[in-house]
């Protein structure tokens, strides 16, 4: 696979303006993509600094460069079985918009794959689906390389409401 | 050559708007925020006309009037009063000084430029 | 051609604001004696460079206005007028009125009128109470000034310059010119003055003509001002008639009209002068009959006048952008440069690294380290200003409330140059005032009272800022009453903050007077008795990471110590651990770090747990539970106990170990993420790690929520 940064850093070159860049990314064996506009760095897992009294899917907070940056994990955010992290963790940092202001967020995911085209008429609305992943932050779904792909909203994902949801108690 | 003013006053607004009405007519502008600073200014060059506040911490206009027409240079150049007053004591201050004539504040740009233009000619 | 000039209002509006805090300050200055001769004339100064200005703008209010004030202002600078006290209190009022209209004028309303003219006609009482009799001279002088100007072919004009003339730079062959443009001159020159080609002094005139002016064709007829005017400038250097050209030739004798005409011309010209391009003149003479002539000009839809100029003064301190001195911007370029080489000077070394390079690695390190730290210091040094800004309200405040409440006050202010960081300042202006406020009316007594205890009539309050360590120091004194002991005693037992048997040591009493709802005001006074207590500037004071304390003595005065850090952004701060967490806790909020003797854990009612720290217990707060993380140890007694100040009370923070202490720069949690309670902020550690900075009060209070630890944890750990 090629370098993740310079996947990222080619996007400029790309310009069909009948699509949208997507960074793709696996999570627990799907794939799900994000607007590539919004990605502003791919990061290896490092240490984060917990929170007190917040949701467990919230993993904590780290340094970037000097700005405080939260990170969601997002199996528990998804109840889907944890793994330990490892050298192949992958940390996508994203710009969130905000109905007040906008956010740097980071989401914990098992491996970026890479970055597509997606042409606009080739996104179909996801259908009520009994799943793991809310429809509310699902964009619509896609098919790239015969495989299915989960477009994810990620403002609606991210968004302080959905940030304040009271911990849940342990199952 | 262009002709050269000192304009002095201790208003920077009033300087500016001085320096602004007079460059615009084309004219070449030096300014001075009071008595002793034009005084300095004048020793080392000419000018055509000064035209001057009269109040003005430092050195006020009526002694810089002095003090100019003492200068061998500046026996004959015209040194218009910049004054709101009316009254005519200040005025007579300024004519025993050896002010030229005056220019009443608030001018009016294009009036302030007939006097001038007057003056120099 | 027309000159626009409206591009110079703004310049003016802001040089007008500065000429306003002159003019204040002046007037105290004046009004308090400790004023020399200069500062008389620079307050007419100001005075009269906004009216200046005003016209030109064609504010025509604040010019009216103003000219009123500089008429004042003019005689007491010449000595026709004493400075009164009254006097002076007219034209502070003043001064807020100008305040007004120049918010006005800076927002395109129309001003409010009604307090306009009400001091307007104060001040014109104050004039003619001194019984001006010039400006009626004046008056008069103008209303004469219809003059018939009777048309006429032409004129005669007799010139004949006194022999000085030409000193005033003014050029007879220039005056000429100009009555040549206004229709067909004829000139003859009488040269019986001239003397002999030896004696001849060519700064002299010797010099008269007789010049004959006609209208013609395109000019039209030639008004007598207009001739008038081009020589109005001489008219006292020359002998002038200009009478109207008949159709007789005149006389071509050498005789000038002498004395005779001259003084019957010089009043009408001088009062045609007045007339011409002076349009404010009639404006001014307006103003000084009827005061009613000024609301006619401005007519007015109320405008938030008020409102503006309390917006005044919040525009110079709370926009969003600082003046910094050319000096400091200096600074921190050199200081980046040094960074620069630091830097590249380590990058070459880690090119080529051995081992035996490492003295040279630790130097270069311990370089960067002080680079970084200069500027660190060099950039907090940019958002600091000099107190003054905040210091600057309050001689005009002491001067007012001294008055209203009929006390003789001087204020002085000492270290008004000592900086501190702009938000800082913005923040701690109303807790200043109330602490002044205070002083005014609490502190200081009236002037029998003080004769009586022997002190001068006269109380004093004193300012005085200055840096110590990395924080300010602001101390408020008076020399008044002092705080009075016994009555706060009692006070707080009636309110049963304390009992007679807590035995306080008499600085706990004093420091009473911070606790909310305390107030030992028996009247409530409108100047500082209005709910806004003592604990509210504790409380403001606190958030800005400092704290205020008080020092008093009966009979002799007060004196409030507020200190506050040098800026917001940097925390002293004491890194704990607990478990494998990091976390500060602000130096300012610790009292004292002691290890844990577990017979002083006692349960209250089964569920709270308190700490007894010599005679007292305060509660103790088991921070892994609060914020629910591994603690590193079980055993109560390898815990240390932080002791802390939150909200209005102590409290025992239990934590595995105390590590460094450390300057911590406090970084937003709530950019990204959200507030969260218990934690004020982050920051990142030398290792890159980030760190949570916990909010004292905010903890104690999640600390009383938190269902207590099981009881049988609390065995464990008591045996452990």
């Amino acid at each position: 696979m090629s370098d993740i940064q310079d996947i990222v850093g080619e996007l400029d070159a790309l310009t069909d303006e009948n699509a949208e860049q997507y960074l793709t990314f696996v999570l627990a064996g799907e794939e799900y993509a994000i607007d590539v506009l919004r990605v502003r760095e791919i990061k290896g897992w490092d240490k984060v600094t917990t929170l007190p009294r917040t949701p467990d899917y919230l993993q904590g907070v780290i340094n970037l460069r000097g700005t405080i940056v939260p990170i969601v994990d997002l199996r528990k955010r998804f109840n889907l079985p944890e793994i330990a992290y490892g050298p192949t963790t992958v940390v996508i940092v994203l710009k969130v918009f905000g109905e007040e202001h906008d956010r740097i967020m980071g989401i914990i995911v098992d491996a970026v794959s890479d970055v597509h085209n997606l042409k606009y008429d080739s996104i179909r609305p996801a259908p009520e689906m009994k799943g793991y992943v809310d429809n509310r932050f699902v964009n619509g779904l896609a098919t790239i390389n015969n495989k299915m792909v989960v477009l994810m909203d990620i403002d609606a994902l991210m968004s302080s409401a959905e940030m304040d949801e009271v911990e849940q108690p342990a199952a | 050559m262009p002709r050269s003013i000192l304009a002095v006053d201790d208003s920077t607004s009033m300087r500016q708007m001085l320096a602004f009405s007079l460059k615009g007519a084309g004219y070449e502008v030096e300014e001075a925020a009071d008595g002793q600073q034009a005084l300095n200014i004048a020793k080392t060059r000419s000018f055509d006309l000064v035209l001057s506040d009269v109040n003005m911490p430092v050195m006020d206009g009526i002694e810089l009037i002095r003090q100019l027409r003492a200068l061998p240079t500046y026996k004959y150049t015209p040194i218009l009063m910049l004054t709101t007053e009316a009254g005519t004591e200040k005025k007579m201050e300024g004519k025993n000084a050896g002010a030229t004539g005056w220019i009443v504040k608030p001018f009016n740009p294009d009036q302030l430029l007939n006097t001038v233009k007057r003056v120099l000619g | 051609m027309s000159i626009d000039l409206s591009q110079f209002k703004q310049s003016f509006l802001e040089e007008s604001d500065e000429g306003l805090d002159v003019l204040e300050s002046g007037l105290l200055a004046l009004d308090s004696g400790t004023a020399d001769d200069e500062v008389i004339h620079a307050v007419f100064r100001a005075a009269h460079s906004i009216k200046g200005g005003a016209g030109t703008f064609s504010l025509t209010e604040i010019a009216s206005f103003t000219h009123v004030m500089e008429t004042l202002l003019d005689e007491m600078r010449d000595g026709r007028r004493a400075i009164s006290k009254e006097a002076i209190n007219v034209l502070l009022n003043s001064v807020d009125v100008l305040r007004e209209l120049l918010d006005a004028a800076r927002d395109d309303v129309p001003p409010e009128m009604s307090r306009v003219n009400e001091i307007q006609a104060k001040l014109e009482a104050v004039l003619n109470a001194g019984n001006n009799q010039a400006t009626e001279d004046k008056q008069e002088a103008e209303t004469e000034s219809e003059q018939q100007e009777p048309e006429a072919d032409g004129w005669v004009i007799k010139f004949h310059p006194h022999e000085h003339m030409l000193r005033t730079g003014n050029d007879t062959v220039r005056m000429f010119k100009e009555l040549a443009a206004l229709g067909d001159l004829e000139n003859r020159v009488n040269l019986s003055g001239l003397p002999e080609f030896e004696h001849m002094d060519p700064e002299l005139s010797y010099l008269s003509w007789i010049l004959h002016l006609k209208k013609n064709e395109q000019q039209g007829a030639i008004d007598k001002a207009v001739i008038e005017e081009i020589f109005e400038w001489v008219e006292d250097d020359c002998d002038l008639s200009i009478e109207p050209l008949t159709s007789e030739p005149d006389d071509t004798s050498t005789s000038e009209q002498n004395d005779s005409p001259q003084p019957a011309e010089i009043p009408v010209s001088e009062t045609i002068t007045a007339a011409d391009n002076v349009i404010p003149i009639t404006g001014e003479s307006d103003a000084q009959t009827v005061p009613s002539k000024v609301p006619a000009a401005g007519v007015q839809q109320p405008a938030e006048a008020q409102q503006k100029s309390s917006t005044r003064k919040k525009k110079a301190t709370e926009t969003g952008s600082i003046r910094v001195g050319t000096d400091k911007i200096d600074t921190l370029i050199n200081m980046v440069g040094e960074l620069v080489i630091t830097q590249s000077m380590l990058s070459q070394m880690g090119e080529d690294f051995s081992m035996d390079k490492i003295e040279d690695l630790r130097e270069g390190l311990a370089q960067l380290e002080r680079n970084t730290r200069e500027l660190q210091e060099s950039v907090m040094r940019i958002r600091m200003l000099p107190i003054s800004s905040s210091f600057q309200r309050f001689p005009r405040l002491v001067h007012d409330l001294g008055q209203k409440m009929n006390k003789k006050i001087e204020l002085k202010m000492f270290g008004e140059q000592t900086e501190l960081d702009k938000t800082v300042m913005e923040k701690i202006g109303d807790p200043l005032v109330h602490l002044v406020r205070n002083s005014l009316d609490h502190g200081i007594e009236d002037p029998q009272t003080r004769l009586a205890a022997g002190k001068s009539e006269t109380g004093t309050i004193t300012l005085n800022a200055y840096h110590q360590g990395g924080f300010i120091i602001i101390e408020i004194s008076d020399d008044g009453a002092g705080l009075p002991r016994d009555k706060l005693l009692n006070k707080a037992i009636e309110k049963g903050l304390v009992t007679e048997q807590d035995n306080l040591p008499d600085e706990k009493i004093y420091d009473l007077i911070f606790h909310p709802g305390f107030s030992t005001v028996d009247q409530i006074s409108d100047i500082s008795g209005r709910g806004v207590g003592m604990d509210v500037v504790r409380k403001n004071i606190k958030e800005l990471g400092g704290n205020v304390d008080v020092r008093t003595e009966e009979g002799r005065g007060t004196t409030f110590t507020i200190r506050l850090p040098l800026t917001l952004a940097i925390l002293d701060g004491q890194l704990v651990k607990v478990g494998n967490e990091t976390y500060i806790i602000p130096l300012v909020s610790i009292i004292e770090s002691l290890e844990i003797e577990t017979d002083n854990i006692n349960t209250i009612a089964g569920t709270t747990e308190v700490y007894k720290m010599r005679d007292k217990y305060i509660p103790l707060v088991r921070l892994y539970e609060v914020f629910d993380v591994q603690p590193g140890t079980h055993r109560l007694q390898d815990c240390l106990l932080v002791v802390v100040e939150g909200d209005g009370g102590k409290a025992g923070i239990l934590v595995d170990d105390l590590l460094s202490q450390q300057q911590v720069v406090i970084k937003s949690l709530e950019t990204n993420y959200k507030r969260i309670q218990g934690v004020s902020g982050a920051t990142i550690l030398g290792d890159g790690t980030v760190a949570l900075i916990l909010d004292m009060s905010g903890l104690l209070t999640l600390a009383k929520e938190i269902e207590p630890v099981q009881n049988y944890q609390n065995q464990t750990y008591a045996n452990g």
